[in-house]
């Protein structure tokens, strides 16, 4: 570790912290419905939203019509953007003339983007055009991240309300989340990103001349356009040269930044903010990656604000820094560790693995990036996970698979946090002699049940893709690297799909029926078998009493409390993956350093 | 926790006998399923001795005998989970047992109408209605639950109670009700039947410590779930390694697919068989528990809400204070000297047989030697307590001494012309403001002086008190003293809120906003007239003694109607829950060395670097695993004692026990197992077993 990349990441992390409180309990003053400001502006557009929605603020709903509003809003977005995928070729705003996209990739895409997930089994630049960009994903971005915190918000009211029937208004949350939340953050930074060079335009793609001539192999093709296949059964290549290449340009700037601060991570260009003109400089890197982690850290205050009670909310947030810190340290420690196979030939480990990564972020930025979109749910990358070490990949790989709970997505983070909290505060409430109660609610029978579904599904989809996967043909055709590599790419793929990350470790191809298909079932499944049965739980929660704390409750902001939950949910994803990491990273580990 | 006159040693010769051959019937599958996590290991079991059965026959590359030892090690788990739960059952077995043989079917003589002299009829007890009146004489068993209509008699309780001194019972008031089984000594009831065959208290209590109405509580349902979805992950976790170990051995060229009895040892040792294998153990013997402390508990729900208690309401008389008031100090009216009031106060107290009224006599023998001098001698008139006058006192010759309570002595000395004095007033305040009840004595017009007594506060109650504080257990006194009264003692008892002058409106309303408040409220009655309070308070204890609404009401019965148990019920309560959260830790934290002994063994032909992971340094692969399992299916055994005995409880703060029972059986959890698969792997080494 270098202490210029030390600094770096310090300065990250107090930035960070600096935004908690100010931003959380502005978002709390949105969702309690006061006035924040904003609403003096934005307020008749508002109005104007809820009476296209035929809905008024006070219309409350029980957690049944909460679930069913926003499974019937999924449903509905999921269907228009398939369409949209598959006639981009006839829409308009298309100057590179697209066509409409396969079925089995229309599906992935339309479900990665309504899941929040932004799974990207194609290249942005070659497939959608910019109609598809803007009104299709760019729109999933918003909606779908304003959707995981409108479940967050109901949680919350299940908490604070007492004997209810009702967790408010599924459209009110959402319409709130996006007007008054991520709309003016988005607008800043889109503003910012243009400013350090990110493209905005809608023209066509440019062609420019090449400073220096560059050669390489290109495929060999028959007459038919056929690629010819030597004796080896390989295909045969033949030297070419270039002249001149294609910059991609687009929307892009608009749309990355609320993919950064949605934690959606599909990126515009198929290279994601590795791709200069995504992410062109490192004050660039610097605020995407605060964009990452700041609503989902600031939810924490919300939270706290909300349950009227901000040391929960601080302590939900340490936990998530407990967790995420140690990972973040292995990362970068080991990708600044360098390849021992390369320094056994003479190179300088001082420079790290630098394979895959880009050199104005460098070691510490591309560590960085890679825990903190692993972490949040976002997915967004700015250099190749499969080109880090093994230990260095399975970092963002663990943090995935401990279920996207430490920051998280943005609302849903919280939610699967405060899942886990349910569960800590079950056990430890148990051995302290008393009926579990967390916030002044009984956790009981149902809450449990819908917990263990919470916890159980993503792992499930997880696990049993990875397991398809690695015995069928078509699984085992998209790895790219023999040995415990390729598995451990499988596994990614499955653990980004099922919890809803949508990075992708690389070297895997996805674009395939098979894949796109199994990808698509594990992120609709990671996505609405938690949202649902959270929303069971706030609705059960609010129906409760309210038990008042004495000496005899655990208190549940202290040290011990935190310490933990942080140990529950490391006990659980371990228990859960140490099989599977073992025959993928963990061997390839030990393999490398024997 | 001490064992009372009913209590079985942990493990007794009799109870085991019969719990290993209810340990082989309960492998039943339909049994068994009610156990989810046992069900798995039993299916396990069976698949393993299959794959031995086919190992004798077509070679494979495990040795048949390292499958039979995993398989018989896999039987062993259920077997001793098995074994666990019968010996708790078999605990409460035994008392039923005991129970039941002083139920026996009697002869009653039922009666045409609900007096002595109605025409008698005998009919079998099994027979009896309620409504039906019966004639019970001394000699005679009680035929069944009722109330007294008519007579006095004494009756002996210790086939209920345990307790041999008898009790009387009488019609009207709080002693009414008897319990069938128990036995008349002396005199004659004419009783009331309040209970149908099958549904009398005796019936109930056999049910409940038989656990044949055992239902699950709450948090146990809730405990299940939570187990139910670690075993699912687990079942995953290992199912799926039989692909990824397929592909593993495909990209590696060497090694081979990881084997069925390999998978399913790991699954056995991942699931939490040890909380799974004692869950309804703890559960019977939290019961047991309340029963060993003689509370008959009418549901496992009950002994759990105990655990919950935020407020106890305690009567003040009788819990926390001694039954009855005693004379402390003599204060004499100006010019009467101390040793002529003690003197009057002593001859007005000789025929009162009340404790007051001896412990007046007490306190004059003590502080001026006065010898107790017979009544008859001095020619005295006895003039009792009456409600009217509430004074009593002596008629001697000519002098007439009263004593009682102010205001009655006051209006007495008024009507003989003589005056109270304003000094005895303030005196008498005084008294009552300090929490002691004064008594005024007087003879003729003149007042001689006022005798105090005092609530004595019972020994340790202080401490007792402040031990809840900590729990987070607040105490609350009821009393029908007035409130200058209460709040003295309440003070000097240590409680932290007092309701004075308490009527049975008034302590259902006082349970009515706690509740409202959020907390759950215990208390302790026997009245009839707690009988509205104890069905609201959540956890009820009635006194045996008690009436049968009190008993109907409340979902606890003290067989020992020590008010004070309320304290030890609530410990037993939080005892329970305690169990059940730390085994699940331990349980959890076990797996972590589990893995590090199976996952290296099974994958170390395929990647033979995993070895590193062997951190124990266990010396073969068949060994690791076999290790592993066999420390899995030991540490259910080792851990019965624990589940039967709960964990050990002491008062403080949830953060404190927290962070004990984490160090334990949390920390504890984690070493253990590395620590026990090491050492019996070397046992196996050392004996050539794998």
């Amino acid at each position: 570790m270098t202490t210029n990349g030390l600094t770096q990441i310090g300065l990250f992390i107090v930035v960070l912290l600096a935004f908690v409180k100010p931003l959380g309990s502005y978002m709390a003053t949105v969702y309690e419905g006061k006035s924040s400001g904003l609403n003096l502006i934005l307020g008749p557009i508002e109005r104007l939203i809820y009476r296209m929605l035929g809905t008024r603020p006070e219309d409350e709903m029980s957690w049944k019509a909460y679930a069913g509003a926003a499974i019937l809003f999924k449903f509905c977005f999921v269907l228009l953007l398939y369409l949209i995928l598959r006639f981009q070729g006839i829409l308009p705003l298309n100057p590179q003339g697209f066509p409409g996209v396969s079925p089995d990739l229309a599906f992935n895409a339309a479900v990665s983007f309504i899941t929040n997930t932004n799974w990207q089994s194609y290249g942005g630049e070659s497939t959608m055009s910019y109609l598809t960009q803007m009104t299709g994903l760019a729109v999933q971005n918003f909606v779908s991240a304003a959707e995981g915190m409108a479940v967050l918000v109901a949680l919350i009211r299940g908490f604070t309300r007492r004997t209810a029937k009702t967790i408010g208004n599924f459209w009110v949350d959402l319409t709130r989340s996006v007007l008054y939340i991520l709309l003016p953050l988005s607008l800043v930074m889109a503003v910012f990103l243009v400013s350090q060079g990110v493209v905005q335009s809608f023209s066509p793609y440019k062609n420019v001349p090449l400073l220096q001539t560059i050669g390489y192999e290109r495929p060999r093709v028959d007459a038919d356009g056929k690629p010819v296949i030597g004796a080896d059964g390989k295909q045969l290549t033949e030297p070419a040269k270039a002249f001149e290449q294609t910059l991609p340009l687009g929307p892009a700037a608009s749309q990355i930044a609320i993919k950064q601060l949605g934690t959606n991570g599909g990126g515009f260009f198929n290279a994601n903010s590795a791709h200069p003109f995504e992410n062109p400089t490192p004050l660039s890197d610097l605020l995407e990656m605060l964009a990452i982690l700041l609503i989902p850290a600031a939810l924490c205050y919300t939270f706290g604000k909300m349950v009227g009670d901000t040391r929960q909310g601080w302590a939900l947030l340490v936990v998530m820094g407990i967790l995420f810190v140690p990972f973040l340290t292995v990362c970068y420690t080991a990708e600044q560790a360098g390849n021992p196979l390369f320094t056994a030939i003479g190179v300088d480990p001082a420079a790290g693995n630098m394979e895959g990564k880009e050199v104005r972020f460098g070691i510490a930025n591309s560590a960085l990036w890679a825990a903190a979109t692993t972490a949040a749910s976002n997915g967004s990358v700015n250099a190749m996970h499969d080109s880090f070490s093994p230990l260095g990949g399975m970092m963002p790989m663990v943090l995935i698979q401990l279920g996207e709970v430490v920051f998280g997505g943005v609302g849903s983070g919280l939610y699967g946090m405060l899942a886990f909290a349910m569960v800590a505060v079950f056990i430890s409430g148990l051995m302290v002699g008393r009926t579990p109660e967390y916030l002044g609610k009984k956790i009981e029978a149902f809450e449990m049940k819908m917990v263990a579904l919470v916890i159980l599904i993503p792992a499930v989809c997880v696990l049993l893709g990875t397991a398809v996967a690695s015995v069928t043909a078509s699984g085992v055709a998209g790895v790219s690297n023999p040995g415990p590599h390729g598995f451990s790419q499988m596994l990614y793929a499955f653990s980004s799909a099922g919890n809803n990350n949508g990075s992708a470790f690389g070297g895997l191809s996805t674009n395939t029926p098979f894949y796109n298909t199994s990808l698509g079932i594990a992120m609709l499944f990671g996505r609405c078998w938690v949202m649902v049965p959270i929303i069971a739980i706030a609705g059960s929660l609010a129906a409760k009493k309210y038990v008042n704390p004495s000496a005899g409750t655990l208190p549940t902001h202290a040290p011990l409390f935190v310490f933990f939950l942080a140990g529950i949910i490391i006990i659980v994803g371990a228990l859960t993956f140490l099989p599977s990491l073992a025959l993928g990273p963990i061997a390839e580990h030990l393999m490398l350093y024997k | 926790m001490s064992h009372k006159k009913k209590g079985h040693s942990l493990l007794e010769a009799r109870i085991i006998r019969r719990a290993l051959i209810d340990s082989l019937i309960k492998l039943d599958p339909r049994n068994q399923v009610r156990n989810p996590v046992m069900f798995v290991v039993e299916v396990g079991s069976l698949l393993t001795t299959l794959l031995f059965v086919r190992a004798l026959f077509v070679k494979g590359t495990e040795s048949p005998g390292f499958i039979l030892g995993i398989s018989l090690w896999l039987w062993a788990t259920v077997l001793f989970a098995n074994f666990a739960e019968s010996v708790a059952e078999g605990r409460g077995r035994a008392q039923a047992d005991a129970l039941r043989s002083s139920r026996r079917d009697i002869q009653a003589k039922k009666l045409s109408r609900p007096d002595r002299e109605g025409t008698i009829s005998t009919v079998a007890s099994s027979q009896l209605k309620k409504g039906d009146h019966v004639l019970v004489e001394a000699g005679d068993i009680i035929p069944g639950d009722g109330e007294v209509v008519v007579g006095v008699a004494s009756v002996n309780e210790s086939a209920v109670t345990g307790e041999s001194a008898p009790v009387i019972r009488e019609s009207g008031g709080d002693r009414s009700a008897v319990t069938g089984g128990t036995q008349v000594l002396s005199d004659w009831l004419v009783i009331r039947i309040t209970a149908n065959p099958g549904e009398t208290f005796l019936d109930r209590m056999i049910s409940m410590v038989e656990g044949a109405k055992r239902q699950k509580t709450p948090n146990e349902i809730a405990l299940d779930i939570l187990l139910a979805g670690l075993t699912i992950i687990f079942l995953l976790a290992t199912v799926t390694l039989l692909p990824f170990s397929l592909f593993s051995v495909k990209a590696a060229g060497q090694g081979s697919p990881v084997s069925a009895t390999v998978l399913v040892s790991l699954l056995v040792c991942l699931i939490p068989t040890t909380i799974g294998g004692l869950l309804s153990a703890i559960g019977i013997a939290g019961m047991d528990r309340m029963i060993q402390a003689n509370v008959i508990a009418m549901s496992g729900r009950a002994v759990e809400a105990a655990g919950d208690v935020d407020v106890l309401l305690l009567d003040k008389t009788g819990t926390i204070t001694l039954g009855n008031r005693q004379a402390t100090e003599f204060i004499p009216a100006p010019g009467t000297d101390a040793r002529a009031l003690a003197d009057a106060a002593q001859i007005s107290s000789l025929a009162d047989e009340t404790p007051e009224g001896r412990s007046i006599v007490v306190l004059a023998k003590e502080k001026f030697g006065f010898r107790e001098r017979d009544i008859h001698a001095l020619n005295a008139t006895l003039v009792p307590f009456s409600a009217q006058t509430r004074m009593s006192g002596v008629n001697l010759d000519s002098r007439e001494i009263r004593k009682g309570a102010a205001d009655a002595v006051e209006e007495y000395v008024n009507r003989q012309g003589g005056n109270f004095p304003s000094d005895i007033r303030a005196v008498v305040n005084d008294i009552a403001r300090e929490g002691g009840t004064p008594l005024v004595v007087a003879e003729g017009k003149k007042v001689l002086g006022v005798i105090r007594l005092n609530d004595i506060v019972k020994g340790g109650i202080k401490e007792r008190f402040s031990e809840l504080r900590r729990m987070g257990i607040k105490t609350v006194m009821i009393t029908g003293d007035n409130p200058l009264t209460a709040a003295a003692i309440a003070a000097e008892a240590g409680v932290d809120d007092f309701l004075a002058q308490a009527t049975p409106e008034a302590k259902l309303k006082l349970i009515r906003e706690h509740q409202a408040g959020g907390r759950l409220v215990a208390m302790t009655g026997d009245g009839t007239n707690d009988a509205p309070a104890l069905a609201q308070a959540d956890v009820a204890v009635a006194m045996n003694t008690g009436t049968q609404a009190a008993k109907e009401a409340g979902n606890m019965v003290d067989l020992d109607s020590n008010p004070t148990k309320l304290i030890e019920v609530v410990e037993i309560g939080k005892q329970l829950l305690m169990t059940r959260g730390t085994l699940p830790t331990f349980s959890i934290a076990n797996d972590v060395a589990k893995y590090f002994a199976i996952l290296p063994a099974a994958f170390i032909a395929t990647y033979p670097q995993l070895e590193a992971l062997n951190i124990m340094g266990l010396s073969t692969p068949q060994s690791a695993i076999l290790s592993a399992v066999i420390f899995n299916a030991l540490i259910i055994i080792a851990l019965i004692p624990l589940a039967l005995r709960g964990v050990a409880y002491r008062p403080m703060g949830a953060g404190l026990v927290l962070r004990n029972n984490l160090l334990i059986y949390g920390l504890g959890g984690l070493i253990v197992p590395f620590i026990g698969i090491k050492l019996i792997d070397m046992i196996i080494t050392f004996l050539h077993l794998a």
